[in-house]
């Protein structure tokens, strides 16, 4: 079964490696974004299993993107993703799933 | 009472590229072992073979405290702050990623094998401005003595990152034995053996095994053999 993953970070480049990294795995599908409102209209529209939280936000933007999120799909798992797309994201994903 | 885990050299991940061969003390890339996902705010603890010429091309990172130190060859490393160098044995890079940084990494020698410890920390403060530095260590200064090669403030030896993480090296001689004493309330230390076998807190270590050890303010070390060599990496066991 396909984990769909949102992640949002400012930079765009790491979204763009995001994306692809996400996209990389058939049982991954990655939805990559920079802005809070891009997210929270994913997220009204589709089923998502995971949001990472990437790069820039701030802590108030966090906490607002967080409670609109949490809204839209309570229980929805957020965690922090550090490293912007490198070496952590497997780790991190196997451990927020399973 | 002091607790401790102990990570033997043929228990890490192994990756083997061809050009790179790593080994993973903590899950790293398609390593996953969840009982191995940091000690404390160390996250990563890499110990690459990069052959002649080989090396990482241009990749982002963002929110790490990245320390490099080379073991063996030279390292040329490019970054989107600007920063052009090579760091070899007997210097220390370190990279605050901040915000979002990209570099590429490389072996700069042709005909030589370049070994490097990578090394990652969680920062004590997200999105940081990103920020490069590099230093020559006196490798003198550290045979019978951790040498501080880093720590949380910029006016102290070594480089400096953001987090409350000290970091020694050592390269001792066979029979010598001293203490050493955690520098923060809440730390725990790291140690890893470069070379040579160690006892430390009553383990024999030996070439590449990792010893973490918390709850407590001092580890007793005695080097077992001639040119044992000791990286200790005292963090913070509460992830911020």
């Amino acid at each position: 079964m396909q984990t769909t993953i949102l992640y949002i970070g400012r930079d765009t480049e790491i979204t763009a490696v995001m994306n692809r990294l996400l996209n990389a795995r058939p049982e991954w599908k990655g939805l990559c974004v920079c802005k809070n409102e891009e997210a929270i209209s994913i997220c009204k529209e589709q089923h998502i299993d995971l949001v990472l939280l990437g790069n820039g936000i701030d802590q108030e933007s966090e906490a607002e993107l967080k409670n609109k999120l949490l809204a839209l799909r309570p229980g929805l798992k957020i965690i922090q993703h550090y490293g912007g797309g490198s070496g952590l994201l497997y780790g991190e994903i196997m451990s927020a799933t399973n | 009472m002091s607790q401790f885990i102990l990570h033997k050299e043929n228990t890490r991940g192994h990756a083997n590229h061809g050009w790179l061969d790593a080994h993973h003390s903590f899950s790293f890339a398609n390593y996953y072992n969840p009982e191995r996902m940091h000690f404390g705010v160390l996250r990563v603890l890499n110990d690459d073979s990069i052959d002649g010429g080989m090396g990482f091309g241009s990749h982002p990172h963002d929110n790490m405290e990245i320390i490099t130190i080379p073991l063996a060859g030279a390292i040329a490393h490019k970054d989107s702050m600007g920063n052009s160098a090579v760091i070899k044995n007997g210097e220390i890079q370190v990279m605050s990623a901040g915000t979002g940084v990209s570099h590429s990494e490389f072996n700069a020698n042709a005909d030589e094998q370049l070994n490097l410890l990578q090394i990652w920390l969680f920062p004590n403060k997200k999105n940081v401005t990103p920020r490069y530095d590099q230093q020559t260590l006196d490798v003198a200064a550290r045979h019978n003595n951790f040498q501080q090669i880093l720590s949380p403030n910029a006016d102290d030896a070594g480089v400096w990152i953001h987090q409350d993480a000290w970091f020694s090296l050592g390269k001792f001689d066979e029979g010598f034995e001293t203490e050493y004493k955690i520098k923060k309330a809440g730390n725990g230390v790291y140690a890893f053996v470069i070379n040579g076998e160690v006892t430390i807190n009553g383990q024999v270590l030996s070439k590449r095994d990792g010893l973490g050890v918390w709850d407590t303010d001092s580890i007793s070390f005695k080097a077992n053999t001639a040119d044992a060599e000791v990286l200790l990496m005292d963090v913070p066991m509460e992830l911020n």
